[in-house]
C-alpha cells in the first residue's frame, strides 16, 4: 500500500514536471539572462546591436550607474517618479471608489445586481480598449472638457494628456535623503504598531532598522550627490487622465474584494454593535473597517504591482513616445525594441522586477505561511 | 430617508461615471466621419451611420480570427495543464512541493519586461518567431501559475476520504483523476477558462513584441495601431474598440459570477 502511494506520488511529480521545467526556463532562466544582459554593453555599438551573434563586453553595473546618474538618462529617472505618483493616486482612488461602492451595495439597494454588473464591467475590457476610449474622452477641446457646457457651465480648460505641466518638483539629489526619511517613518510606524500588539521581536527589528536608516540619512545620505547639478523631477499633470482611466477600469475589482469581505462579516457582529448603541458611522469606523484591513492590504499589493507594470493603457492613451506620460515598463520596451539598446533595456527590466519583487515576495510569503498554519 | 437619498445619489453618480465612456463610444461609432467634431462630441448622431461598423468589421475580422485561434488554444492547454498540476499539488504532494508552489506563483506577478529579451530570442530560436504558435506557447506557460493556483484551491475542497475511497477501489493516480476528480471539475474549468480567455484576448505586450507580420496580429495590436496615428478618424477606432471588446464583454455579461470568482482567486488565497 505504501509502495502504491509512492508510485502514485511519483506519477504526480512526473505530471507536473513539464510545467515546472517550462516555468523554470521562462521565469528564472530568463530573469537570469536578462540580468546578465544588463551587465554587458549590448547595443552601445550600433554595428553589433542587431548582429546575429553579437560580440558583448562585460561592463559590470555600468548600465545601472548610467540610468541613475548619467547625463542622458534623465528620462528614466522621470519614469521612476512618474511610476511613484501614478501608483499612489491609482491605489488611493481605486480603494476609495471601490470601498464606497461596496458599502453602498452592501446595504442591498434595489437593482443591486444591475449596479454591480455596471461597476465591474470595465474589468473585462482590454487596457487597449479602455485606453482608446479614454483618449477620445480626454481630447482637450472635446470629451470631458465639454461636459460642463451640457449644463450651461463654461468649458473645461485642462489639457489632459497633452499637458506639459509639472508640480511638486524635487531635485534628484535630494531623493535618497527623502526616501530614507519616508521609509524610516514607515518603519517607526510599524514598530509602534508592533509594540502595541506586544510583538517585541518585530518591534525591535523595525526600531533598529529605522534608527540605522535615519542615521545614514542624516550623515551620509544628506551629502550624497548622484548628479553634479540639480535635476528637477515632479508629478506630471498629464498623468491625471491616465489615473482616471485606470481607476475607471480597476475600481470594480476593489469593490468586488470589499463586497466579498463585507458579506463575510457576520450579521450578529453588526447587531451586537447596534445593541451597544453604536451609530452607523461608529459601526463602520470601529467594527467594519478594521475587519476589512487585511483586504485593503491585499488590494494595495495587487493594485501596486499592476501599477508598477502598467504598459498597455499608456501605450493606447498617450502613445509610446509621449515623454511626460512615460513609465519604466514603456521605456524598457522603447529602449529595447525601438532603439536596440538591449543591455540598457535589460537593466530597466531588472529594476522593474526588483520593484515588483519588493511588493510581491513578502506578500506571497505571508499568504502561503498563514495557509500552512491553517 | 436621507440615507436612502444619499445611497441612490452615489449609485447614480457612479453609474454615470462608468457608463459615460460607453455612451461616447457608441455615439461616435455611429456618426458620419464628417459629423464628428469636438464641440458636438456628446450629441446624438443626426444621421445613424452604420458604415463604420462594416468597415471596422472588414478590417478586424482577420485579426479577430487570429485572436480567437490564439485565445482558444492557449486557454484550453493552460486549463488542462493547470487542472493536472492543481490535482498533484492538492492531493499528491511530493517532497518539496511547498517550496515549488510559491516559486511557480511568483511567475504570475513578474513584470514581463524582465524576461522579454531572452523570451524574444528563445521564441525565434525554436523557429516560432513572429508566428501565433510562439504567442500560444508563451501564453500557456505564463498562464500556468494562475490556472494551477485556481485548480489547487478548488481541489483542496474535495475531501481526502473520496481519494482514499478511490484508492481502496484499486484506482491509482490517473484513475482517481479521471473517475473522481475530473468529473467534479466543471465549475473549476468554467472559472479558469473564462479567466484565461479574458486575459489572453486582452493581452498586448507579448502580442506586440512577438508577432511581427500584420496578418498574424491579434485584435489588440490592430486596435492600438488603428487608434494610434496622429490624425485619427474617431468613428473607426470607436467601432473597432467595440468589436474588440465584444467577446470578453459577452462572456462577462453571461457568466459574470464565474468571472468574479476568477478575479478574486487572483489575490492568491481565493
Amino acid at each position: 500500500m505504501r509502495w502504491l502511494k509512492n508510485r502514485d506520488t511519483l506519477y504526480g511529480f512526473l505530471v507536473i514536471l513539464p510545467s515546472l521545467v517550462l516555468l523554470g526556463i521562462f521565469v528564472y532562466v530568463f530573469i537570469f539572462q536578462t540580468f546578465y544582459t544588463s551587465l554587458t554593453d549590448w547595443g552601445r555599438d550600433p554595428a553589433q546591436a542587431l548582429a546575429l551573434d553579437p560580440q558583448l563586453r562585460f561592463i559590470g553595473l555600468d548600465n545601472y550607474r548610467e540610468l541613475f546618474t548619467g547625463f542622458v538618462d534623465v528620462r528614466f529617472r522621470q519614469t521612476l517618479v512618474n511610476a511613484f505618483f501614478f501608483t499612489i493616486f491609482f491605489i488611493l482612488g481605486s480603494l476609495l471608489v471601490g470601498l464606497g461602492l461596496a458599502m453602498v451595495l452592501d446595504r442591498s439597494p434595489r437593482g443591486e445586481g444591475f449596479f454591480r454588473t455596471i461597476f465591474l464591467f470595465p474589468m473585462s475590457l482590454s487596457f487597449i480598449v479602455t485606453g482608446t476610449i479614454w483618449r477620445w474622452m480626454l481630447q482637450p477641446e472635446g470629451g470631458v472638457n465639454r461636459l460642463p457646457t451640457l449644463v450651461g457651465l463654461p468649458e473645461g480648460e485642462f489639457a489632459w494628456l497633452t499637458s506639459r505641466e509639472q508640480i511638486w518638483q524635487v531635485s534628484w539629489n535630494d531623493l535618497p535623503f527623502i526616501t530614507a526619511l519616508v521609509v524610516g517613518a514607515i518603519l517607526i510606524f510599524i514598530a509602534i504598531a508592533a509594540f502595541r500588539g506586544s510583538e517585541n521581536r518585530r518591534a525591535w527589528i523595525a526600531t533598529g532598522s529605522a534608527a540605522l536608516l535615519l542615521l545614514w540619512a542624516f550623515t551620509l545620505g544628506r551629502n550624497l550627490q548622484p548628479l553634479p547639478y540639480d535635476e528637477m523631477h515632479g508629478f506630471n499633470l498629464a498623468f491625471i487622465g491616465i489615473i482616471l482611466a485606470a481607476i475607471w477600469q480597476m475600481s470594480g475589482y476593489t469593490m468586488a474584494l470589499y463586497l466579498a469581505g463585507l458579506r463575510g462579516i457576520p450579521e450578529e457582529l453588526r447587531e451586537a454593535a447596534r445593541v451597544d448603541g453604536a451609530s452607523d458611522w461608529q459601526l463602520y469606523r470601529r467594527v467594519i473597517l478594521p475587519l476589512l484591513a487585511p483586504i485593503t492590504l491585499s488590494a494595495m499589493i495587487i493594485l501596486g504591482h499592476i501599477s508598477l507594470k502598467i504598459f498597455d493603457l499608456i501605450f493606447a492613451m498617450a502613445g509610446a513616445d509621449n515623454a511626460p506620460t512615460d513609465v519604466p515598463a514603456l521605456l524598457m520596451f522603447i529602449t529595447t525594441f525601438r532603439a536596440n539598446q538591449f543591455a540598457e533595456g535589460a537593466a530597466i527590466g531588472t529594476i522593474l522586477l526588483l520593484l515588483v519583487a519588493i511588493v510581491i515576495v513578502p506578500y506571497l510569503y505571508s499568504q502561503l505561511k498563514s495557509e500552512v498554519r491553517r | 430617508m436621507m440615507g436612502r437619498i444619499f445611497q441612490y445619489t452615489v449609485l447614480f453618480t457612479a453609474t454615470l461615471f462608468f457608463l459615460l465612456p460607453v455612451y461616447l463610444v457608441v455615439v461616435t461609432a455611429l456618426k458620419e466621419p464628417a459629423a464628428i467634431t469636438l464641440d458636438t462630441t456628446w450629441q446624438l448622431p443626426q444621421v445613424w451611420y452604420w458604415a463604420s461598423f462594416v468597415e471596422a468589421w472588414t478590417a478586424f475580422l482577420p485579426k479577430m480570427q487570429n485572436s480567437f485561434f490564439l485565445t482558444i488554444i492557449a486557454t484550453l492547454l493552460s486549463a488542462i495543464l493547470g487542472s493536472l498540476n492543481g490535482y498533484v499539488l492538492a492531493k499528491w504532494k511530493f517532497p518539496g512541493a511547498n517550496i515549488v508552489f510559491p516559486l511557480m506563483l511568483f511567475g504570475m506577478f513578474i513584470p514581463y519586461q524582465a524576461v522579454l529579451i531572452p523570451l524574444f530570442q528563445f521564441v525565434r530560436e525554436i523557429g516560432l518567431g513572429g508566428s501565433l504558435w510562439g504567442l500560444i506557447l508563451v501564453h500557456v506557460v505564463y498562464g500556468l501559475p494562475i490556472t494551477t493556483l485556481i485548480f489547487r484551491n478548488y481541489y483542496a475542497e474535495i475531501p481526502d476520504e473520496m481519494i482514499e475511497a478511490g484508492r481502496i477501489d484499486g484506482a491509482g493516480f490517473f484513475g482517481i483523476y479521471s473517475r473522481i476528480v475530473f468529473p467534479l471539475s466543471v465549475p473549476g474549468f468554467v472559472v479558469v477558462i473564462i479567466w484565461q480567455f479574458t486575459q489572453i484576448w486582452n493581452e498586448f505586450l507579448f502580442a506586440v513584441t512577438l508577432v511581427s507580420s500584420p496578418d498574424q496580429q491579434p485584435v489588440t495590436v490592430a486596435l492600438a495601431q488603428l487608434a494610434g496615428g496622429e490624425a485619427v478618424q474617431w468613428n473607426l477606432p470607436m467601432a473597432g474598440a467595440l468589436l474588440a471588446a465584444l467577446p470578453t464583454l459577452l462572456v462577462y455579461i453571461l457568466l459574470g459570477r464565474y468571472f468574479i470568482r476568477g478575479l478574486l482567486a487572483g489575490s492568491v488565497k481565493g
